[in-house]
């Protein structure tokens, strides 16, 4: 059933999770983030995966735990904002 | 039995607004089921005074007439009157805020990590769900616009300011974790049925916990002033079976692969 998402355009794990019902999981709640305003929970999750890939490794597997939180938290535009931030050197965080 | 169909043909929810409507809409939600049970325990109490009051009211203009009673009485003190107007409202203040509070605080309640993460970014004036759980890069895996669909577009049967084109398809009887901010100006993301409101503000990220408990179609319009075409920006959110909610949100992919 796989080989039907080789060819789609989009993530071939998202396919594959469609077809076969993969259970749904998410970044789960935080309590060092227990309010309503999140936006301080999706830049941790964001510097807490670079911090990650600078230490441990940019192809760590445990890294990819902190990736799935924050691209589950933080709106496209604002991790493409800060991607491009970074790779200028303007990033206004502790990396 | 033709009788009894015929009685019971039109039971379908309240999810939308409806015309001259003077109540809630239906609730899908265990926050919108508590904010009806308050508001009827409120309105309860509210009667009593209101009654009182006007009766109160009523007969002191009837029977202080100046032509009636042309000499006022020259009362000062009352003390045991004066100890029942103090305790009794303290009593139905007590009794409108024990329920209130209790549903306050349960709203916040955290109890179960949510199972989806959806994020609703308000444009002018439009909507925009990302559904990035999923993803194995930073490029978004599902999103996709929500327009309102124009008066002259809609179909026999359709709302019209309520109808879009792509609606927000979640699980049904799943706990739901929506993110809400804006990409512009403030927007705000309310669901009457689900009982949310949820302001979106620029460089903010709200979150809201619900947890949809029927299947059905809800009808929601931005409600924070954005410009011109802020009341032609509605929600529409979709509640599926569980199980098919993975082949619905796929369905929803397959026009998108151009753009995704």
């Amino acid at each position: 059933m796989e080989d039907e998402c080789i060819s789609e355009s989009y993530s071939f794990f998202l396919c594959v999770f469609l077809l076969n019902q993969i259970e749904l999981k998410t970044a789960p709640a935080d309590f060092r983030f227990p309010t309503t305003n999140q936006t301080r929970h999706c830049f941790t999750r964001y510097i807490e995966f670079h911090r990650c890939t600078t230490a441990k490794g940019e192809d760590s597997n445990d890294c990819e735990r902190f990736a799935k939180y924050y691209r589950a938290l933080c709106p496209g535009e604002w991790v493409d904002k800060w991607n491009e931030q970074r790779e200028t050197g303007t990033f206004p965080g502790p990396l | 039995m033709i009788v009894l169909k015929w009685l019971f043909l039109t039971i379908s929810p309240c999810d939308a607004a409806e015309p001259w409507q003077l109540g809630s809409q239906d609730a899908a939600t265990p926050i919108m089921q508590g904010i009806i049970d308050l508001h009827h325990d409120i309105f309860f109490f509210l009667i009593l005074i209101l009654v009182f009051v006007l009766w109160i009211l009523v007969r002191a203009l009837w029977h202080f007439h100046y032509k009636e009673n042309a000499i006022p009485q020259r009362i000062v003190h009352g003390t045991t009157i004066e100890i029942l107007r103090t305790i009794f409202p303290s009593l139905i203040s007590m009794f409108i805020a024990i329920p209130s509070f209790a549903l306050l605080y349960s709203m916040d309640e955290v109890v179960v990590d949510p199972a989806i993460t959806i994020k609703a970014i308000g444009h002018q004036w439009y909507w925009t769900y990302e559904y990035s759980d999923y993803n194995s890069s930073d490029e978004q895996s599902l999103t996709f616009d929500s327009y309102m669909i124009p008066e002259e577009d809609l179909e026999l049967g359709q709302s019209r300011l309520l109808e879009v084109d792509n609606r927000v398809v979640v699980p049904a009887k799943t706990h739901l974790r929506i993110i809400v901010t804006s990409a512009d100006v403030p927007h705000s993301w309310a669901v009457p049925s689900s009982g949310v409101k949820c302001d979106a503000v620029p460089g903010r990220l709200n979150q809201i916990s619900i947890l949809v408990q029927r299947e059905g179609v809800y009808y929601g319009q931005c409600s924070e002033i954005c410009g011109t075409n802020h009341a032609f920006t509605p929600i529409v959110v979709e509640a599926v079976p569980r199980k098919d909610y993975g082949s619905r949100v796929s369905n929803q992919l397959i026009p998108q692969t151009g753009e995704a």
